[in-house]
């Protein structure tokens, strides 16, 4: 069972975000996601400065049969991105809630986030899919 | 039954494991106001001789002319171990190597031949083949788009002295994504690009400049101040070679006068061991940065290990391609040149780095003998005198179409008219000789054009009537 | 069995020396364009490059050596006839350039194709120039776009596509700048017409469809499609991906589709090469005759000519630099001409029995069709999604075991709709013995499943190569040869 942490935030497309103390807001896959993914061999981030609407492809992750946008979960603006992802895609395998976060966006209205899913709602989303 | 093995009884014992009356039957789903009535309109069948004999009728009444015209396309001898390992049936009848490991053979031979043509253009990776030069060319535009990320413009800079389909097609290809394409002028006196035709884009954004090397004329660009135009004016440049002219001239990768090399490289594989065929099948290649090879379109095949640590190829980076990124792929591109890669692999094995180089000087020399002959003609001359590969441009003191028309009654392809595309240069041909043609061929081709330029002018009616009837694109 | 690269069998001045001109003066260029350093070409001799690329050969599987049932690929056999008369001499040695006055039998062959290919298709127009099924696509949803603009009906750039189209649909789509909506299918197969009538309107371009369609079942409303798309004034499109079922049944012009494309290397039996070349020649109806590509060849009297951008003026244009895969093209015609009339409805018929037997008796062993009510086409998808769950062997498991029985594996994974799925498609020149023996190994890997499952999921044993590591291929990229590296 694919382990999905309460304290985060989710889209139907299997992004998780976390708000962070100093008001930005991380974003990466669910381990759902990358296990349905299979072995990432490639991540695509985003320029750091670029705007983003919320639900804008932003970054690709590709394994070796799928390739998937990223959506963004808010609008703002792009301030980071995880480059060590460049050269070990394995990290979202391997640690898809923490070392392989993919990029943080800061956001025009925090408040966004509260229309994302809970951990309950995601979950109820991960057994539908099957 | 042509090519169907069933006996009665096989239909028999099929149709009963089915459950169903007749072959007939099985169309039931397809509703019944569609179904075709007989296909009036197809001849009956003929026996395999008989298509032998009628085949052979027309190939005879075709023949086989002297051709002196490349403008593309050229003439060289193929080993005859190359088709013969072709056409074998693993080669030929097997598809795409999507399972790897029944398809070791293709695979290992697709890396073969992308890592001779990354060394022959001087780059780093190659992929496994495009339909053909012109295609790969818009294609590259394509892909400069796609991977220049500074640049906003999707403007590219064409040299006139392209080959002129290329440039047709290249804009058919790309016409709905919104590229442009500005044409840049070629010098008059040398028939070659002219930085200052450059110049006139500086401070512009422009996404990539296109090099042709050589250009359509035959000549030799000065394409290391090409290439470092583009490089200082933050353009992509895109090179368009013969490959067989690389075995003796300047890789694509090494161009600039530092030698940094440009972007991307495509051009038409048919040098390399596929024959003239009436245009096709041929192949396109392109190689490029490895920094840019996510950005490629078509097949790529790579080196791994399988699950004994046993080295195997398979195709990879597939998540760019149709099948998997669907509409955000980097190109439809689907089923590509195979077979003719194949061909091409074989050929470049056999003759080897010095043996491209001896065909590829052979050819030049051959050209520079029939420029010598022909131009000893009243009425010819040479039009640009620079440093070319095998192909001259020479105008004579009358319509080009008639002439041609003269030269094919006479079993000679003389060459390609450039009055449609270039009518600045006036009554001028595009010939070639390539290392297939002896002094007995380039003589006979002079004493039949002598023969015709010593007759009156041909009457203007005359002239344009052949021009209309050849097969010259517009 | 392996066998090592060509660059390894390379020896420092070693050649096929008879290969090269005799004649060879030394290359005239100027020192600014000359290379300095040759380029890393083997250096081997006639033999070792022969008997190199022959064991390269044996280690593949092709028509000509193993059945081959790739659904949707159609890998029927390819007629020797239709090579060896393509490759006449007279007709390898034709410059494309040649006047139309020495090409008059070549033209001859390209000008009855065309004909032949609109009394198949039921379409108006016909024209060879392009090289594959995705040209064709390309030339296709460029020539919708063409007749929507030359009536200033600018708007209309939706592209509809079933979800279960192939990836190349989509992909075409955006490459000529349209955008790209897709319909779902039904529970049986067909296309949701209520989801297409919601989708249709002034925006609507065209829409994009096989049939029958990927799910190889034929699209039995397409009637009410075509008038539903016509109705909001849209174009419709087919993919001749797998018209090798309906030939001489159903043309595509009298199902409604204004604009065909078809793989000559599919129903036309031209090779596919490992990969190519194929020929994606187009159809098209009265409305888009203007706009095809170019060049065509026409016929006045008893001769016949190019038709170019003169002929045309509304063309889109070309799509190579010169005809095409003309080689193609000729091998297509030899086939056409062997097969006449007759034989070509044939090519429908014993495909679909040859399918439905087949699937007939995979159903009788225990496997599971997608499409229990519907009849198969020229191909049909069981799904193994019960052995994946129970047994955790995959479609993927059972292709590569398959190669071991001796039978290239069918499609796999395509369409995405279905799990676990294969895709098979047995084609019309196989015989009944060999239908048989693919449904006895199937039979025979079910039973190892459920017995040794690990012994499936390690497959294939007897292969030059195990399971290839892919994710190394795709992460460790090495895409060329590079001396002292391996």
């Amino acid at each position: 069972m694919a382990s999905i942490p309460a304290e985060l935030k989710y889209l139907e497309s299997h992004e998780w975000a976390r708000l962070e103390a100093d008001g930005s807001v991380t974003v990466g896959i669910s381990d759902h996601a990358q296990a349905a993914l299979g072995d990432l061999v490639f991540v695509e981030v985003p320029e750091v400065g670029r705007s983003v609407d919320k639900g804008a492809a932003t970054a690709v992750v590709e394994s070796v049969k799928a390739a998937s946008d990223i959506y963004s979960p808010v609008t703002g603006e792009v301030i980071a991105v995880n480059e060590a992802l460049g050269s070990t895609p394995e990290l979202v395998n391997q640690d898809p809630y923490g070392a392989g976060w993919l990029f943080k966006v800061k956001p025009a209205d925090p408040g966004e986030l509260d229309a994302l899913l809970d951990a309950d709602a995601y979950a109820d989303v991960v057994k539908r899919e099957g | 039954m042509p090519f169907i093995p069933h006996t009665e009884n096989d239909v028999k014992e099929m149709l009963a494991v089915i459950g169903a009356p007749s072959i007939e039957a099985l169309f039931d789903e397809i509703p019944a106001a569609l179904r075709t009535r007989a296909l009036t309109g197809l001849p009956e069948a003929l026996s395999e001789m008989e298509v032998t004999q009628l085949m052979e009728r027309r190939a005879a009444r075709d023949g086989r002319p002297l051709t002196f015209v490349g403008a593309g396309a050229y003439e060289h001898h193929i080993p005859a171990a190359v088709w013969a390992i072709v056409t074998r049936g693993e080669f030929y009848s097997a598809y795409t190597p999507y399972q790897a490991e029944a398809s070791q053979g293709t695979l290992q031979l697709l890396y073969e031949y992308q890592s001779m043509m990354a060394s022959l253009t001087g780059m780093e990776v190659s992929n496994a083949s495009l339909y053909d030069g012109a295609s790969a060319l818009a294609e590259a535009c394509l892909m400069a788009v796609r991977a220049h990320r500074k640049s906003r413009s999707a403007r590219i800079l064409v040299p006139a002295t392209l080959h002129p389909t290329y440039r047709q097609v290249a804009h058919t290809l790309t016409a709905g994504q919104r590229l442009s394409f500005d044409v840049l002028p070629y010098d008059p006196a040398t028939g070659t690009t002219q930085r200052a035709a450059l110049d006139a884009y500086a401070g512009e954004d422009i996404t990539a400049v296109v090099i042709q090397q050589p250009n359509f004329f035959g000549l030799l660009e000065d394409v290391d101040a090409l290439t470092d135009w583009a490089r200082a004016n933050g353009a992509m440049a895109i090179a368009v070679v013969n490959p067989l002219s690389l075995a003796i001239l300047k890789p694509p990768g090494e161009w600039g006068a530092q030698g940094a090399g440009v972007d991307i490289v495509v051009g038409d594989g048919q040098p390399l061991g596929v024959p003239l065929s009436s245009g096709g099948p041929y192949f396109g290649f392109m190689t490029t940065r490895r920094e840019h090879v996510r950005q490629m379109p078509g097949r790529l095949v790579g080196r791994t290990v399988d699950l004994q640590g046993k080295p195997g190829y398979t195709l990879t980076l597939q998540a760019r391609e149709q099948h998997i990124r669907r509409s955000k792929a980097t190109s439809n591109i689907c089923t590509n040149q195979g077979l003719l890669v194949t061909a091409a692999t074989i050929h470049m094995a056999l003759l080897g780095a010095a043996g491209l180089a001896r065909v590829a000087a052979a050819s030049q020399a051959r050209t520079r003998e029939l420029v010598e002959a022909l131009t000893a003609i009243d009425g010819v001359e040479l039009v640009f005198d620079g440093p070319r590969f095998h192909e001259a441009v020479l105008r004579l003191d009358r319509p080009v179409a008639g002439v041609l028309q003269a030269l094919a009654a006479r079993g000679i392809v003389g060459g390609y008219d450039l009055s449609a595309h270039y009518p600045e240069l006036g009554d001028t041909v595009l010939v070639c000789a390539t290392e297939t043609k002896t002094t007995e061929h380039i003589q006979a081709y002079a004493q039949a054009l002598r023969a015709i330029m010593a007759d009156a002018q041909p009457d203007a009616a005359a002239s344009r009537d052949a021009r209309s009837g050849s097969s010259a694109a517009k | 069995m392996s066998e090592p690269l060509i660059f390894e069998h390379s020896r420092p001045g070693r050649t096929a020396v008879v290969q090269h001109p005799s004649r060879a003066p030394s290359a005239d260029v100027p020192q600014q364009f000359r290379r300095t350093r040759p380029p890393a070409l083997p250096e081997v001799s006639e033999l070792q490059a022969v008997r190199h690329y022959t064991r390269l050969s044996q280690l593949n599987f092709s028509i000509d050596t193993h059945f081959y049932p790739l659904g949707s690929c159609t890998m029927k056999y390819n007629p020797r006839a239709c090579n060896q008369l393509a490759m006449l001499p007279e007709f390898l040695a034709r410059h494309p350039l040649a006047p139309a006055e020495l090409s008059q039998g070549f033209l001859a062959c390209l000008y009855e194709l065309q004909e032949m290919l609109k009394e198949v298709t039921g379409m108006r127009g016909v024209s060879l120039t392009p090289m594959a099924g995705a040209q064709g696509e390309f030339a296709g949803v460029a020539m919708i776009r063409a007749y929507h603009q030359a009536r200033g009906d600018h708007e209309r750039t939706e592209i509809i596509v079933p979800d279960a189209a192939h990836g190349t649909n989509p992909a075409t789509a955006t490459m000529c700048g349209c955008t790209v909506v897709e319909v779902e299918s039904l529970p049986n197969g067909d296309i949701d017409l209520e989801a297409l009538a919601r989708m249709v309107g002034p925006r609507t371009a065209g829409i994009m469809l096989t049939n029958p369609s990927t799910l190889g079942v034929f699209e039995r409303r397409i009637r009410e499609v075509a008038g539903l798309v016509h109705a909001a004034g849209g174009l419709l499109y087919y993919d001749g991906a797998n018209l090798n079922a309906i030939l001489g049944k159903v043309r595509p012009g009298d199902m409604g589709f204004d604009v065909i494309h078809m793989n000559l290397h599919k129903t036309f039996s031209t090779p596919h090469g490992g990969g190519g070349p194929g020929s994606g020649a187009v159809g098209v109806g009265e409305r888009l005759l203007p706009f095809m590509p170019v060049p065509l060849v026409g016929k006045e009297g008893d001769r016949y000519r190019w038709l170019d951008e003169r002929d045309l003026p509304q063309t889109i244009g070309r799509l190579s630099a010169f005809m095409g895969n003309a080689g193609v093209l000729l091998r297509a015609y030899v086939y056409m001409r062997m097969l006449g009339r007759a034989g070509m409805q044939r090519v429908a018929e014993y495909a679909t029995l040859n399918a439905n037997y087949l699937l007939a008796r995979l159903v009788q062993a225990g496997f599971e069709p997608a499409y229990p009510e519907r009849r198969a086409s020229h191909e049909f998808i069981i799904t193994l999604k019960r052995q994946a769950r129970e047994q955790d062997v995959t479609a993927m498991d059972f292709a590569k075991r398959l190669l071991d029985f001796g039978f290239h594996a069918p499609t796999t994974y395509f369409p995405l709709l279905v799990p676990e799925c294969l895709l098979i498609e047995p084609t019309e020149t196989e015989t009944k013995e060999t239908l048989d023996a693919f449904v006895d190994a199937l039979v025979a890997i079910q039973r190892e499943a459920e017995q040794d499952a690990a012994k499936v999921k390690g497959a294939p044993y007897t292969l030059p190569v195990r399971r290839l590591d892919d994710v190394r291929a795709a992460k460790q990229l090495d895409l060329a040869y590079v001396p002292g590296e391996h």
